[in-house]
């Protein structure tokens, strides 16, 4: 029924309202009655609020240190960075950035657009992004978006490596507290140089840890932390913790995107199965995660009926064999389970067809995407699959894990039987209780089965689904997958000064990796949404956040 | 009895040391790496983990840390989490919730369950005692989170009486009827049953035939003999259920979204925090206490014969 690789009905049927959208946005730039736009029945508040669900963030909303959903959505509506992603095709598009011009793909001149004001008052400037990526990347401030930076020139010195990972030896002082890479030209240029070229940095200017920081926060981080202070189209307004944070619109916001609506109210439920409840009860307006329990049988879609949608987001689910263990050294075999996986009767089954089976590592919403990537492993094929078994002279118990507390034992029980049925091994799933747990052997390379492995795409790109993952010694190439074919072509597709011509590197990098299957792609994400009959327009991006520039409030 | 209450209260003391103690022991051997989760589907870099290792005296032994944290609780400092929220601030927020909801349903399950007690208890066998019998087999045999769905399908999405969800914190005492019931439905049947059972025995005991010989209407007889020497069960009863009501009561506000406690204990459990989770707990152990106190006090009212000295 469904093909792969369809384009989603969603991009489809949202594009023109997207424009329309933009270009309702870039008439009314100046004047400000807005209300004569979309005919969908009643009129639009402009001074309407909403709520929207998130989970509790999991450190103060300081950019650098957001790189989880829940602090990420607050934090993208209280700062505008130098780029910003389409949200629909995932494109980046300057921001705040008025220009930025490379020869070689190795030193940037940026220049800001002035007159940008933070929520404080004070001018968005230069320095202002300069000192954010120096706090960030300063090793001891220990911020978790610092390794973003690695790229840029005296990264090495200011957040030097510890030499035993998080063992109990420290890491060294850092030989300089200021990225040297960073030079502020004036007020509103600066230049970054990097360590080598690498066309996609301009790709990253848009995710959180490049956010700009205001004076105020280095006088007063604590000060910072209650009430923090951006340069976005919300201003901050209080915080409840694991209730809510509310916001309101920045009415100074210089950027083209401005909200068509006031007060935003992020809320906490206790499980997402309450939030459910609570929009379809009406008590909250956006939810972006639909639990199971309403994904079942498609009951959302009556709950309700024409306030819901789906849309792929860039994520992917993958199993991820540690390459560790010596009983998955052979690639036969790694690829004969990947043969025996049937995705689509698994995404039918078990997801109601909301998953789309994956063709390749990278997930098909990223830009450098290419198709069909894995054209031969990736499909059901158990005549095949048996070859690879014999080859590789298997005969053992196949074992699949992952954490037992996020609604995953569906799938992968569903997936253990598709193995099980094709290859005629025995196959068991052995949950471990918490995320935590799962988390802590994964890292302390002691998982013993075959475990889940997910990737959601911090910035949209190839590159972030590949670099991290499957490059020797990567921050989260969990398997320790290494070839040094593959390293080869990374290293040489971020040096390509031109992103085409790096996104051509990194697809080759992805198909060597069928030689190996260091990890198998199920299939891609998409994430089931629904809104209350308070509000119009509403969608995701395909970052997963609630699309604050097209949703509108209806008139009471 | 101003030295009873002294000693007990003297007792409390070591039950509050002894419990604390276990508590915050429990959390910290917890399999699972409290910074394990925090940064998404990728491991934390070990700069954070060492900074929030050291800035949460993680390394130091047990009893160093708790030692710690006790000293900073008789300051009236709870700790921070992970997050960096003050633990004092959530509980702050959470607590009151919490405690509403035990009241409603506390009230709930007192008053419906003791009139109904009374009424079949005085009635003898009859239509109302099988309704109330099978009624109350019925609560008992519901989990509360069935009763829960149910109720917040039926009056929430179905009939529109109800909100679904509760959300707002502090939470409005009128939302809290329905949740309140829920959580108080399956104690409530108890009461009923203690109640039934305590009346129908004392009505043939020996001072409520003189009370009756005396010529005593039938109101006083009832209301003054009968009931006070049968509540006693009863106040035992509820004086705990207050603390279980409190503790149990994690389900009902994960179904009413209700910004209690409950939440905060399991999250804390999930994330390692061992100051939210012993912070939390130790509250509890305190209400636990006190209400256990005051039961034990309220015998020497409802009975003549139960004397402190």
């Amino acid at each position: 029924m469904r093909t792969p690789l369809r384009k989603p009905h969603w991009i489809a049927t949202s594009v023109l309202p997207l424009t329309l959208a933009l270009t309702v946005a870039g008439c009314a730039g100046g004047g400000d009655d807005s209300s004569s736009g979309d005919g969908s029945g009643g009129g639009v508040d402009p001074n309407g609020a909403l709520s929207a669900f998130t989970t509790e963030p999991q450190n103060p909303l300081i950019p650098g240190n957001t790189v989880e959903q829940g602090g990420t959505k607050v934090v993208r509506a209280l700062f505008t960075g130098l780029t910003r992603y389409d949200p629909v095709t995932g494109e980046s598009k300057f921001a705040m950035a008025d220009k930025i011009d490379t020869t070689d793909s190795k030193v940037y001149t940026i220049k800001i657009k002035s007159g940008w004001k933070f929520h404080d008052g004070t001018e968005v400037k230069a320095k202002n992004f300069v000192d954010a990526w120096n706090y960030t990347t300063y090793g001891p401030n220990a911020q978790l978006g610092a390794s973003f930076f690695e790229q840029v020139q005296g990264y090495k010195d200011v957040h030097p490596a510890d030499p035993d990972g998080d063992g109990p030896q420290k890491a060294p002082t850092p030989t300089a507290d200021k990225l040297s890479g960073l030079k502020v030209v004036d007020d509103t240029t600066f230049q970054v140089t990097l360590y080598a070229p690498f066309s996609v940095f301009e790709l990253k200017l848009g995710y959180t840890p490049f956010f700009p920081l205001p004076d105020s926060f280095f006088a007063d981080e604590k000060g910072f932390e209650a009430k923090p202070i951006g340069n976005g189209p919300f201003k901050f307004v209080s915080r409840k913790p694991n209730t809510e944070i509310k916001l309101t619109r920045n009415d100074d916001y210089k950027g083209d995107d401005p909200a068509k609506f006031k007060d935003l109210t992020y809320k906490m439920y206790e499980t997402n199965e309450a939030a459910y409840n609570a929009v379809v009860g009406g008590d909250l307006d956006f939810l972006d995660n639909i639990p199971p329990a309403g994904l079942t049988g498609g009951k959302y879609k009556q709950d309700l009926e024409g306030h819901n949608g789906s849309t792929p987001y860039m994520g992917n689910q993958t199993l991820t064999f540690p390459l560790y263990d010596p009983t998955y050294q052979n690639p036969d075999l790694r690829k004969a389970i990947s043969l025996a996986i049937n995705r689509q009767e698994i995404v039918d089954k078990i997801f109601d067809g909301t998953r789309i089976p994956a063709d390749g590592w990278v997930n098909p919403a990223v830009p450098g995407y290419a198709k069909n990537q894995c054209p031969e492993l990736c499909k059901y094929d158990p005549a095949k699959a048996k070859d690879y078994l014999a080859k590789s002279g298997f005969k053992g118990q196949i074992k699949l894990s992952t954490n037992a507390d996020g609604g995953h034992k569906d799938w992968m029980t569903a997936t253990c039987n598709s193995i099980k049925n094709a290859l005629g091994l025995d196959c068991v799933y052995e949950p471990i209780p918490t995320f935590s747990e799962t988390r802590q052997q994964i890292t302390a390379h002691s998982m013993k089965a075959i475990f889940r492995s997910g990737w959601i795409a911090d910035y949209p790109s190839i590159e972030d689904f590949l670099n991290q993952l499957y490059r020797t010694g990567a921050s989260s190439n969990d398997g320790l997958y290494s070839n040094p074919k593959v390293d080869g072509l990374l290293a040489q597709a971020d040096a390509s000064p031109k992103v085409e011509d790096a996104n051509k590197l990194y697809q080759e990098a992805e198909r060597v990796l069928n030689d190996d299957m260091p990890v198998i792609p199920l299939w891609n994400q998409t994430s089931q949404f629904g809104w209350s009959d308070r509000i119009d327009h509403a969608r995701l991006s395909s970052l997963k956040d609630l699309d604050l520039t097209t949703v509108t409030v209806k008139k009471k | 009895m101003g030295r009873y209450v002294l000693r007990r209260l003297l007792q409390l003391v070591p039950v509050f040391i002894g419990t604390t103690f276990l508590i915050y022991w429990l959390v910290w051997s917890l399999p699972g790496d409290p910074f394990a989760g925090k940064c998404g589907d990728r491991p934390c870099p070990p700069e954070y983990i060492a900074q929030m290792t050291a800035r949460f005296h993680l390394d130091d032994p047990l009893i160093v840390q708790y030692g710690r944290y006790m000293l900073n609780l008789l300051h009236g400092d709870f700790g921070e989490t992970f997050r960096g929220l003050d633990v004092g601030e959530l509980i702050g927020d959470a607590y009151p919730n919490t405690i509403r909801l035990a009241v409603v349903a506390l009230l709930i399950e007192a008053v419906i369950g003791l009139a109904a007690g009374v009424l079949t208890g005085l009635r003898g066998r009859g239509f109302l005692d099988n309704l109330v019998l099978v009624s109350t087999l019925f609560l008992i045999s519901l989990p509360v989170f069935v009763t829960g769905f149910v109720l917040q399908i039926t009056l929430g999405f179905e009939l529109k009486w109800i909100k679904t969800t509760v959300s707002a914190s502090p939470a409005p005492w009128q939302y809290l009827i329905v949740p309140g019931f829920v959580l108080g439905s399956l104690s409530m049947a108890y009461v009923t049953r203690l109640t039934r059972t305590s009346i129908a025995e004392n009505k043939r005991a020996d001072y409520v035939r003189t009370a009756i010989a005396k010529g005593l209407p039938q109101r006083r007889v009832v209301g003054v003999h009968l009931l006070r020497n049968s509540a006693i069960p009863v106040v035992t009863f509820l004086g705990t259920d207050l603390g279980a009501l409190m503790g149990g009561a994690i389900v009902t506000e994960g179904i009413f979204d209700i910004k209690g406690i409950g939440s905060l204990v399991y999250r804390g459990i999930l994330g390692k925090e061992g100051v939210t989770v012993t912070g939390v707990v130790t509250l509890l152990v305190v209400v636990y206490l006190v209400s256990n106190l005051l039961v034990d006090l309220l015998y020497a009212v409802l009975d003549p014969r139960i004397r402190y000295d």
